[in-house]
């Protein structure tokens, strides 16, 4: 039971994490990921949600009717969301500004809805949380990673603070303006993901289908 | 008593009824409605009055940074109090004599609603912002009986978005005192370095308007050349951002305009004898 709690909070992070081998909530990923502070703050936002709604649901799994199973499982998240942005918005009103939609937007996030079908539904209130939470995590570190990056050799800050002084700034660095627009958190998570597809290799999907060699021979 | 234990029974029987069956669906649907929609509106209640202060601070430290009296962790309500706070009618660039309080006015929804917003049509509406509104609130800074420095809200569209910000006038009405933008949501590190303090600093002591009353200000496509007589009229455009850098021109452009503070600032111009 312990090392089932232990699996669901740490495998989601590398082994099986909901961006890079689920390939799921990649919008938010390019979105908040400008700089750090913001990455930060929708980290712990869709954890608490992703963490949450799995208890909740998995709470109430046994009384819900297949039929609107979706839509309840949609109501239970999208609340929690809006109790998530009104926290924002009279704590930590500077980053709320700075998420704006992104935080509304986490009730369309792929992770959160998935986890709660594919989980929620069918484990114990307690799994379903730390199953939530150890997803989140895998969103969190993915997204950290990406806006270290991309505010790093964008803007040479991190968490807002100068780390590589900027040329107009009168520094030597001339940022890469590419880091800063949506395109660029495609390349870093591509590049994450053969990194860590060359790390683990069993994370490699077979292939579809194999180019059918042709030999001379055939085609004569 | 017996009616209670009763209800428990039917609560009881409803729940132990198939999940698919359309009685308990039904009840299953506005139970969860009823719960959530209590937690969302406990929550969106019990914040409200944190959230509306984090607004109005908001402001207040936006106004308080464009004249240059922000200090971090200063307290902003008393040394928000310097301020006059007023209403101006920009079509006749007078003082609105209106019952409304200046403090709580809503400006953005006072442009959206049919009798205090003013539609613009495709020549007026310089900013793109579609309609304006007919009464706007101005912050007056005053050193004794003197206007030190007069702070206007101003807006328009860049390239993404509409941009929000202050404009600080010195005490002829014409130079710039400061600008901060507290809203926008232009291209981080391009368009979004209309929030870098060091190209705002660059407005400061900036002209807005000629020997003729015309609006001269322009942000320049690149850099300016300090040699040229326009330099005064002029601030370097950001670079890789030229369509935002167009939208703030535009902005200043109509907000300090015919159809925006233009008779407003002429009236108080004529009241201090200059030009």
């Amino acid at each position: 039971m312990a090392s089932q709690a232990k699996n669901n909070v740490i495998d989601p992070i590398i082994d099986n994490n909901p961006i890079t081998l689920q390939v799921l909530g990649i919008c938010s990923a390019l979105a908040v990921t400008t700089n750090m502070t913001a990455a930060l703050i929708m980290c712990i936002a869709l954890t608490s949600v992703t963490a949450f709604s799995g208890a909740i649901i998995s709470l109430i799994r046994h009384h819900i009717p297949s039929s609107i199973r979706i839509i309840v499982q949609m109501t239970v998240i999208a609340s929690l969301v809006i109790i998530v942005d009104q926290i924002l918005k009279a704590y930590a009103y500077e980053a709320s500004k700075q998420l704006s939609v992104f935080v509304g937007l986490i009730i369309t996030n792929c992770i959160v809805l998935g986890r709660a079908e594919a989980y929620a539904m069918k484990n114990s209130p307690g799994m379903s949380f730390l199953d939530g939470l150890g997803n989140g995590l895998g969103y969190s570190v993915v997204l950290l990673v990406v806006a270290f990056f991309r505010e790093l050799f964008g803007a040479g800050k991190l968490f807002g603070q100068t780390i590589i002084p900027v040329a107009n700034e009168g520094g030597w660095y001339v940022p890469n303006g590419l880091m800063l627009l949506p395109p660029s958190a495609f390349f870093i998570i591509g590049l994450m993901i053969w990194a860590i597809r060359s790390w683990k290799p069993q994370q490699v999907e077979a292939p579809d289908y194999q180019i059918h060699q042709v030999h001379r021979t055939e085609v004569l | 008593m017996a009616e209670i234990t009763q209800k428990k029974g039917f609560l009881g029987q409803l729940l132990q009824r198939p999940n698919d069956d359309p009685k308990k669906t039904i009840f299953i649907a506005i139970v969860l409605c009823l719960v959530c929609s209590v937690m969302v509106s406990t929550a969106a209640v019990s914040l409200k009055s944190r959230q509306v202060v984090n607004q109005k601070n908001d402001i207040r430290q936006n106004i308080l940074a464009v004249t240059g009296q922000f200090e971090p962790g200063m307290d902003m309500e008393a040394a928000f109090e310097k301020f006059e706070v007023r209403l101006v009618d920009l079509s006749t660039g007078q003082y609105a004599e209106t019952d409304l309080d200046p403090a709580t006015y809503d400006q953005r929804k006072a442009a959206g609603s049919p009798d205090l917003g003013v539609r613009l049509n495709d020549q007026e509406d310089i900013a793109s912002i579609g309609s304006r509104a007919k009464y706007v609130p101005i912050y007056i800074l005053r050193e004794g009986e003197e206007i030190q420095q007069l702070v206007i809200p101003i807006h328009g569209y860049g390239l993404w978005s509409t941009m929000y910000g202050f404009l600080s006038l010195g005490s002829d009405f014409n130079t710039i005192q400061g600008l901060r933008f507290y809203e926008h949501a232009e291209t981080p590190g391009l368009g979004g370095e209309i929030e870098n303090p060091r190209w705002l600093a660059k407005w400061e002591g900036k002209k807005i308007y000629d020997e003729n009353g015309n609006v001269e200000f322009r942000v320049a496509r690149g850099y300016v050349d300090n040699n040229s007589p326009q330099a005064e009229y002029k601030v370097d455009g950001l670079s890789g951002a030229t369509l935002t850098s167009k939208g703030v021109s535009n902005m200043i452009s109509f907000w300090l305009g015919e159809d925006g503070f233009g008779p407003y600032l002429k009236n108080m111009r004529s009241e201090r004898g200059i030009n």
